[in-house]
């Protein structure tokens, strides 16, 4: 089908392609796309038929034989960019963004560097723009940048299963591809390994017949920073700065990447710096062997095919994982084969047979330390960094498995504060609390900005019961609460709907894990509000215990001799002693915290931080988790003029 | 309309009670202090005014309040403005008492009204609020209404050959006009003195236009008896006045009301007291006066007409089953004859339906007869 969508393409005039219009439906699949393609087939059909002047006949074997050839992937994406990102000039930019951090991430943290990435946006027309991005990573070999640039699915990632953000090899060289096509301009890279190697630059265009790199230029060049790649491309583009823009992307990378820094030089002159939230880099991940669940029936004939291995055995058991020799053995018996079986007479009806026994065999569950989760702690370092709001928590769940892969999720909750106004307090603004959560998703710590609503962890957002949690929500929609919430899946093959990575398929374990999390960090978010809620009450309730004394007072003075100002105080003890979680507000560091609280958010919950409500700024994390991801106490000092969390205070009250 | 006046002399005349009822307020006003010095909550003991709390005594037949209390606390955030109403009220009580003045409840309820310091907020929104915090102070310091020098507005009528004191001026029933001699909500024998009586027993019929026609046709002449009249289900002051004229001057009272559930009833608050102020009952009620219509068998024995029939609804058979279970009914041979007969016959009557026949038959044919024939009756 697609081959035939694009034979049909060929002969167009190459120009046609450079003025395609650059909107595209955003949410164009694949399917979509061949759809598209197929009916400018027919168009080109009746095209020929009325200039012909007759019925022709419309193909022969031979004639269709001789437009028959191989397609190069580049020149399919060329045709498809939508399929990698790049429908419009607003989206071109973003993605051309994303795939160079992506890889800048990526490369630092395989290489245990923790990742310094600067990104620039140059305007330099109305609709034209030059991105360059620069990591402190390990830098690339020279004789690999023209293919790791210049050619598509060239990449380390997509042979493996293992826990990264890039997976197949086409982002960056499609970015690049995009350039090309837009500007004519090639993509210039530069690349250093270490401060005693020279840095190379390159300058690139992209073969699109042959999927091959063309380079234009080549030259070692004199650099500044010891190493590092830097990537840059010029697009057309355009700029803004509201949803799902690079503003926005960045930001969310530095919520879930709390070990990186980036710097953000945005077209208008301004440099916006995330700092590090911390110093740990995330575990290194492993790679692992696929599990024998996780795999098609096609996919194990090509490993049949692939395998260095000759005994059937011995491939069962280094191939996948979970395979032990006895496991192996019994399911070559199942199949009616032996351990001592030849790979290569394995024929497609026995591949059948070996492929069910393989499904119908008692595996444990795939390794699962090949993740690296970002941590409840990490989630609240780069929220409490990112979101103002009044009240974090996170959860990180233990990992699991769909179709044979490991996959883990993670929730975490901003709430209130800067976010809008929380209908729990007692002197919020109506107009305040017209907010709607927003969620933030991301894959692999990639931010996704796309097709929320056909996203499986979106859809887990508004089928959680938030009414339970004391928040508001009609059914089917986001709870309308001042509200981040967001959500992590941590996975070595992160299930796209689409090439676009941009929403989660719907497998019921990945739904049902996001639940758990949501319901989890919901009910400590409910238990903050019932809290609040209780607050209120009791301060409301002293308002009119101290409204009344008065009356009370009065009217027992006009009937007896009494002692009048002795009787109020009386009144007024007891009416604090009634109403003391009202006090809850009135301790001197403005917070909700019992004297009794060790927990470091007066609320016994764990993974969570409460900020004081008229807290300027968020704590400092690394203060917050100096003991621990729930440290312990407070004690009142003051720095900077500002209120502190009780952990920031316990840590400054030792060093005393 | 008065045939001799005398200056009242108010003060000497309830100089004992005054003392009494403020010693009661102030101890109750000390005991809140007392209870906020303790540490203890403030709160005030108040007999329950409701049908859990009331018992029918078969011995002095009538109905008396229990013992079961409930406590208003003022750090009770349901309780607290109530609480501190019945301060005001209780203040307001014995700022009267005082000052041997009276006001009408709703004088009560102006007096204490006012917007609390700092707030928009009053100490009372409505006269439905402050009229059962009365009740309530007084059950809970055991003082009558009187006592507290609150009154509630007149109700009721009377005429007959008796003559009363009233304030100090002496009125003789017989020649009060239209309208009658009208009863005030405090008739106390401080407040309300018999002086000569000639009548031999007392009609009280349900309403005042059904009063009227007595009146009209001087009935109380030819039948030497005094008619009365409550408005309706009688206030305080008309019922203190039936108890004290049937005790004093030894009347028997006879009851005429309207053939209905409302009807029955009025007659057994009448007779044994009120759910509500069963309290008072020692003071008020009337346990001999007897019911001598409208009875549901009298559509047959007088031979009324359809056109005198109400319909009886739902609401109005409800009622009357639950009338049926009071204790005070309950076990009454007749009375159980009499209501299911009307709950049988699916309507109700007036006292007016007898006018149907005749515009004196009432007066001149039905209630004779009906007082004739004791075996009519329903006690």
């Amino acid at each position: 089908m697609v081959e035939q969508a694009d034979r049909a393409r060929l002969s167009d005039d190459p120009a046609d392609q450079l003025t395609l219009p650059f909107s595209r439906p955003a949410a164009a699949g694949a399917e979509a796309a061949v759809a598209q393609e197929t009916a400018s087939i027919d168009s080109a059909r009746s095209t020929s038929r009325r200039s012909a002047g007759r019925e022709p006949r419309r193909a022969t074997a031979e004639s269709m034989a001789r437009q028959q050839r191989e397609i190069s992937v580049s020149e399919f994406f060329t045709k498809n960019r939508h399929l990698l990102g790049f429908d419009n000039k607003r989206k071109a930019l973003l993605t051309t963004v994303k795939e160079a951090v992506d890889n800048s991430l990526d490369a630092c943290e395989e290489a245990g560097i923790l990742p310094d990435v600067d990104v620039h946006i140059q305007q330099r027309d109305e609709d034209r723009f030059r991105v360059t991005v620069r990591d402190n990573g390990p830098g690339i070999v020279k004789q690999q940048i023209p293919k790791v640039f210049g050619q598509l699915l060239y990449g380390s990632k997509f042979h493996r299963l293992k826990m990264s953000r890039g997976q197949q090899g086409i982002g960056i060289s499609a970015a690049g591809m995009y350039g090309l096509i837009t500007t004519g301009k090639p993509i210039r890279i530069v690349s250093r390994t270490g401060p005693r190697a020279q840095a190379h630059q390159y300058k690139l265009a992209i073969d699109t017949q042959k999927n091959r790199p063309d380079i234009i230029s080549e030259e070692t060049v004199e650099v500044d920073w010891p190493s590092g790649t830097e990537v840059s491309i010029e697009l057309v583009a355009t700029y803004h700065r509201a949803r799902q823009s690079v503003d926005e992307y960045l930001e969310l990378v530095a919520i879930a990447n709390p070990h990186a820094r980036i710097t953000y030089h945005p077209p208008n002159g301004t440099v916006i710096d995330y700092a590090r939230g911390t110093d740990v880099l995330p575990p290194p991940t492993r790679e692992i062997k696929p599990h024998p669940y996780g795999i098609e029936l096609g996919t194990l004939m090509k490993m049949l095919k692939q395998t260095e291995c000759r005994k059937l055995g011995a491939f069962l058991q280094t191939e996948f994982s979970r395979v032990s020799p006895a496991v192996a053995a019994k399911i070559v018996g199942q199949a009616g084969l032996t351990m001592q079986t030849w790979v290569n007479s394995i024929d497609p009806p026995t591949a059948e047979k070996l492929y069910k026994a393989l499904q119908a065999a008692r595996l444990k569950a795939p390794p699962t330390d090949c993740l690296a989760p970002i941590g409840a702690e990490g989630i609240l370092r780069g929220m409490t960094k990112g979101i103002k709001a009044e009240f974090y928590t996170a959860v990180t769940r233990d990992p699991v498995v769909y179709r044979g892969n490991p996959f883990q999720i993670e929730v975490g909750i901003a709430y209130g504060g800067e976010l809008g106004g929380d209908r729990h307090d007692e002197d919020v603004d109506e107009k305040d609390l017209d907010v709607q959560a927003r969620v933030i998703r991301y894959a692999n710590r990639v931010p996704l900005l796309y097709q929320q609503g056909a996203c499986a962890t979106y859809k887990a957002v508004t089928d959680t019961r938030w009414n339970n949690y004391g928040l508001s929500q009609s059914a089917g929609a986001l709870p309308r609460a001042p509200m981040v919430v967001l959500i992590h899946l941590a996975s070595v093959w992160v299930p796209f709907t689409s090439e676009g990575k941009e929403a989660i398929a719907d497998y019921d374990e990945i739904r049902k894990e996001v639940r758990l999390a949501l319901s989890e960090c919901g009910r400590r978010l409910g238990s903050l509000l019932r809290r609040k809620k209780k607050k209120t009450d009791f301060s409301r309730r002293r308002d009119v215990f101290h409204r009344y004394i008065n009356e009370v007072v009065d009217a027992a003075r006009a009937i007896a001799v009494i002692n009048k100002d002795e009787f109020r105080r009386n009144l007024v003890r007891l009416a604090e002693s009634h109403t003391e979680a009202a006090d809850l507000e009135f301790d001197d560091t403005g917070r909700a915290i019992k004297p009794s609280d060790d927990d470091g958010n007066g609320l016994g919950l764990p993974d969570t931080v409460v900020v004081a409500r008229d807290e300027g700024e968020a704590p400092a994390m690394d203060e917050l988790f100096d003991t621990g991801a729930t440290a312990a106490a407070k004690a009142n000092v003051k720095s900077n003029g500002r209120k502190e969390a009780p952990a920031a205070k316990k840590k400054r009250a030792r060093k005393k | 309309m008065a045939k001799t006046k005398t200056k009242p002399t108010a003060p000497e005349r309830s100089s004992k009670r005054k003392s009494d009822a403020g010693e009661k307020i102030k101890a109750l006003a000390l005991s809140v202090v007392d209870q906020a010095e303790r540490s203890a909550d403030p709160s005030l003991d108040i007999p329950i005014r409701a049908l859990s709390n009331v018992s029918f005594n078969p011995k002095t037949r009538y109905i008396e309040m229990g013992g079961s209390k409930q406590s208003r606390s003022f750090f009770n955030f349901g309780q607290a403005k109530r609480f501190m109403q019945t301060l005001l009220v209780a203040s307001k009580c014995k700022e009267l008492v005082d000052a041997g003045k009276t006001a009408s409840i709703r004088q009560i309820y102006y007096m204490s009204k006012h917007t609390i310091k700092g707030t928009n907020e009053k100490t009372f929104d409505d006269q439905a609020e402050s009229d059962p915090i009365i009740e309530d102070l007084e059950v809970s310091i055991d003082t009558l209404r009187e006592e507290l020098h609150v009154f509630a507005s007149n109700r009721g009528n009377l005429a007959g050959p008796i003559t009363l004191v009233d304030d100090g001026n002496t009125l003789d029933c017989t020649r009060m006009g239209s309208a009658g001699y009208a009863v005030p909500s405090i008739v106390e024998p401080d407040a309300v003195q018999f002086k000569k009586c000639e009548a031999k027993f007392i009609l009280h019929v349900e309403k005042d236009t059904v009063w009227r026609r007595f009146h009209e046709d001087r009935f109380w002449d030819q039948h030497l008896c005094i008619i009365s009249h409550g408005g309706g289900q009688p206030a305080r002051g008309m019922r203190r006045l039936l108890h004290r004229m049937h005790h004093e001057l030894k009347l028997p009272v006879y009851v005429l009301m309207d053939c209905d559930p409302w009807g029955y009833y009025i007659y057994s608050v009448i007779k044994q007291g009120s759910i509500n102020l069963a309290y008072e009952s020692r003071r008020m009620a009337v346990p001999d006066a007897k019911f001598i219509g409208v009875s549901s068998f009298d559509y047959e024995r007088c031979g009324l007409t359809d056109d005198v029939k109400l319909d009886l609804d739902a609401n109005d058979v409800k009622r009357a089953k639950q009338i049926l279970s009071y204790p005070w009914f309950e076990g009454k041979k007749p009375w159980e004859k009499e209501i299911r007969k009307m709950i049988s016959n699916g309507f109700k009557m007036e006292v007016e339906a007898m006018i149907n026949k005749r515009l004196t038959y009432l007066t001149e044919e039905y209630v004779p007869m009906k007082l004739a024939d004791r075996k009519q009756w329903l006690d």
